[in-house]
């Protein structure tokens, strides 16, 4: 199989961190990890991969303390396989990035997230432990298995988003949360691009605990979910609220179809913006008009699937007084690193100093990065 | 030093000898780049800085600059980048690791007067402040909009947003919001060759690494902070708290983990024991539960139906655990009054021992009950009186161990205890510190927890961030190697540790 579009020279799976490690120790050529390879798009093509380095093996949950609420798992374990096994205890990890069979490591490469980032976090809030194998074959730890800790530099963060860049990660902790009881949904239309900045703002300004707003749009009009969960009497009673609030709106049982799903198909470019939360409107109103959105309504974070000829660069610079960004998620053909992640920040040369502390021989998902690490 | 928070040992050292002509060349070069006013050079002057909270360590700086504006930063760390010389961000002195002693011979940088509050953005939920902001300003001015920003150290009224960022601090209230890390969106830093970066910003998330993920927490040694953006959380609708006395420390802890296992996430879970009790009571007069072995304090926030339902839920479950006294808020002055007692107990245990040390240790909450089990018989057998504070839901225990600093050999013993806590979290699978730090205090526990190659693999990004070794050296790290020196070869072992010169 390929990767990204590029052929690796050998393609291995192993079963330990300790085969891991013997891996990177004993070779020397380029090596990209990877999970189910749900999100390979995610960042750029790598520069080279002579290694293709299936974590699927690395499969068990190494540890699962429910009174502690922690649980430690290799990373090729699948979100929806521990989501499985923590339920019976009532138990999740709060993570809901929409991507079938994704692994925990490819979760943490990738930084991904969904709707209920709003209540939860992402992977930065949630990670609270992490063992990687760097490129010497080195195994090092990081953070623990106690949701708080402050000892040492917090690695996990500096992981989160890595694309194995700076060491393969093989096993992760996690705080994890109880399972709602009960849910509900509100479900509301919305008419213009300004009035979803209103609404968000009603329900983001007010008391209410939704564990997800979520906006569909395309075509100058759109539909908003505001999803509580707690217990019966909370959702109920906040549900109510909430589309007193919105002046509109209707509770349904279930979220919609596109709740939580990336947009776009074959052919389309998508991409995961952030951006100044208040600026949703302006936001959708840069987006070309054939866009398709969903937008994390609250928190600043959106995904939409434009024309493949989009004019990426203009699109960065009508995001860039919301302190916005837009990376690509896939594209229909070869994007330079450039036009995959956008411009670099002042702090890129300090990137490219950890990136060469880390992987000095650069053979870790080289290219992968933000301008072209 | 009665009556004040401090470790009991002075550290050991042979210090190098305090050169106070380089230290004048140092200072005049300062000011002449400065102003005047903003460099202190006499001795008698920079007494006051000389340490943080943690009295017991004392070095005195050879130069400390009061920073009345960003660019005082960004100039005082290009000249120590030039010269060579080590220097120490100082927010509001109150940590209690440690991270704030100065450096013998180098420079003190200290913010407390950056003090302006830049930018309040209820819309995006976001607030803007220099590092030397109070962090209980940042709810002050959040408030008005229905907004506080959620990390609360029992410091609150006095502690830096800066000194926040550098320690990661948490509080009581983390349990369900997180610690600084999660409420930190931005910070413009001051690298230690004097470059100023922009790590964040106000959005959500931004392409590239996490550097400032890494930058939380680490201690001032990868930086200087000199302006930092948080998110604000909107104030709950309502918050009910609960003070329940129990007649063992099992039945208040069993109450936590059965609120937990419940899938109840509270506000907080504070946990004093009987000594803690009887401090804060003697100092506050906050008016708990006569004759409890343990205290809980249980808070929940959130929709007021949730909230009630819930704390119906929380008062069965202490009843279920024997509790004998479960007393409830009925207003703000009474919820006051609860965690006046609470976050007064530092302090309070001044009352009943001429002196204390305060421990910081994280252990599963489950192994709650055997892990003070264990800690009572180790005070016992040092016979040391240790009076427990914690942040019961999350595991960190905060032992107070008390002692007579007149008595020969009392201080030793009480850091001698201190250190096997530690032992016992890091054992029991936790941590040796959840929110205090590193510092210098505990920097040789650092291997108890953590690999060699862990502890290398650290350092790794403070050589990409500070490969001179100037930014707070000797902290957080035990004699960490040298950048470009291979793993493995530890020659700074044997070399004279920079955090500590002369000693009072």
């Amino acid at each position: 199989m390929t990767f990204a579009g590029v052929e690796p020279k050998e393609t291995v799976s192993p079963a330990t961190a300790g085969e891991v490690a013997a891996l990177l120790r004993d070779t020397s050529g380029s090596v990209v990890p990877m999970g189910s390879g749900t999100k390979t798009g995610w960042a750029a093509p790598p520069a080279s991969c002579d290694v293709l380095l299936r974590t699927g093996g690395l499969d068990r949950v190494t540890e699962h303390e429910p009174g502690d609420l922690v649980v430690v798992a290799e990373a090729g374990v699948r979100l929806g396989e521990l989501q499985r096994r923590l339920a019976p205890y009532g138990q999740q990890l709060a993570l809901d990035p929409p991507e079938p069979d994704a692994t925990l490591g490819g979760i943490v490469g990738a930084n991904a997230s969904g709707p209920r980032r709003l209540r939860y976090g992402t992977v930065r809030d949630l990670l609270i432990g992490v063992t990687v194998v760097l490129a010497d074959g080195t195994v090092a730890k990081a953070g623990g298995k106690v949701v708080k800790n402050v000892a040492g530099y917090d690695l996990g963060k500096l992981y989160t988003g890595a694309h194995g860049a700076l060491g393969v990660v093989v096993s992760t902790s996690w705080r994890l949360h109880a399972l709602p009881a009960a849910r509900t949904a509100v479900v509301a239309p919305v008419e213009s691009a300004a009035e979803a900045g209103q609404l968000a703002s009603r329900i983001a300004r007010s008391t209410l605990t939704p564990t997800a707003v979520e906006l569909r749009w395309s075509e100058g009009h759109g539909e908003l979910v505001v999803l509580f969960e707690s217990i019966e009497a909370s959702v109920t009673a906040q549900s109510q609220a909430a589309i007193t609030r919105l002046g509109r709106g209707v509770c349904a049982d279930d979220v919609p179809e596109w709740f939580g799903r990336r947009p776009g198909g074959d052919g389309d470019l998508v991409l995961r913006l952030a951006y100044e939360p208040f600026a949703l409107p302006r936001v959708l109103d840069a987006l070309p008009a054939p866009a398709v959105t969903t937008a994390s309504a609250c928190t600043g974070v959106a995904y939409a699937a434009v024309p493949a000829g989009t004019d990426l660069a203009a699109l960065r610079a009508a995001l860039a007084p919301y302190d916005g960004s837009a990376v690509v998620l896939r594209a229909p053909g070869a994007l330079r690193a450039e036009d995959h992640w956008g411009p670099v920040p002042d702090s890129f040369g300090l990137m490219k100093r950890v990136k060469d502390q880390f992987d000095p021989r650069g053979r870790l998902s080289p290219g992968r990065l933000l301008g072209g690490l | 030093m009665n009556q004040q928070q401090h470790a009991p040992v002075p550290p050991d050292t042979g210090g190098p000898v305090h050169d106070p002509v380089r230290a004048e060349r140092l200072a005049a070069r300062l000011r002449a780049a400065l102003g005047p006013g903003k460099v202190l050079s006499d001795p008698a002057q920079l007494r006051t800085y000389e340490c943080d909270g943690l009295a017991v360590y004392r070095v005195r700086p050879a130069v400390a600059v009061l920073a009345g504006e960003r660019d005082d930063v960004v100039r005082t760390v290009r000249i120590c980048a030039e010269e060579g010389v080590p220097f120490v961000a100082r927010g509001s002195g109150t940590g209690l690791s440690g991270g704030a002693v100065p450096v013998a011979d180098g420079v003190l940088i200290v913010l407390s007067r950056l003090r302006r509050i830049l930018d309040v953005d209820p819309d995006n939920a976001r607030v803007r402040v220099e590092p030397g902001v109070i962090n209980l300003w940042v709810t002050r001015d959040a408030a008005p909009h229905g907004q506080a920003y959620a990390p609360d150290p029992s410091s609150q009224q006095v502690c830096s947003i800066g000194g926040n960022v550098a320690e990661n601090a948490g509080g009581a209230h983390c349990l369900k919001y997180g610690f600084t890390v999660n409420h930190v969106t931005g910070a413009e830093v001051v690298l230690p060759d004097g470059d100023v970066v922009h790590l964040g910003g106000t959005a959500p998330e931004h392409p590239g690494l996490d550097l400032l993920g890494a930058f939380v927490g680490s201690e001032g040694t990868l930086g200087v902070t000199t302006e930092v953006t948080v998110r604000t959380i909107q104030a709950p609708e309502t918050v009910r708290t609960m003070l329940v006395g129990f007649h063992t420390v099992e039945d208040a802890a069993g109450t936590v983990s059965d609120i937990i296992a419940a899938g109840i996430l509270p506000a907080a879970i504070e946990m004093m024991d009987a000594l803690a009790v009887e401090a804060a009571e003697a100092a506050v007069q906050c008016g708990y539960p006569e004759g409890a072995r343990a205290v809980l304090v249980v808070e929940l926030d959130g929709p007021r139906v949730e909230v009630d339902a819930l704390f119906t839920q929380v008062e069965e479950i202490a009843g279920r655990r024997h509790a004998f006294e479960i007393r409830i808020a009925a207003d703000d002055a009474e919820r006051a009054l609860m965690w006046r007692g609470r976050k007064s107990a530092f302090a309070a245990v001044g009352r009943i021992s001429p002196a204390y040390y305060v421990q910081d240790g994280v252990i599963p909450r489950t192994r709650l009950p055997d892990v003070l089990t264990e800690m009572g018989r180790l005070a016992d057998e040092a016979g040391v009186r240790v009076a427990n504070v914690f942040h019961a839901g999350d595991g960190n225990l905060h032992p107070l161990i008390l002692f007579d600093d007149k008595q020969p050999g009392a201080a030793e013993a009480a850091e001698e205890l201190g250190m096997a806590i530690l032992d016992l979290c890091v054992d029991a699978g936790g941590s040796i510190t959840g929110e205090h730090g590193v510092g210098l205090e505990k920097k040789g526990k650092m291997t108890r927890q953590f690999s060699a190659d862990d502890l290398d693999t650290m350092q790794l990004v403070r050589c990409a961030f500070d490969p001179a070794g100037l930014a707070n050296p000797g902290k957080q790290f035990p004699t960490p190697r040298l950048c470009g020196e291979r793993p493995g070869v530890r020659t700074a072992a044997d070399t004279h540790d920079p955090a500590l010169g002369e000693v009072f």
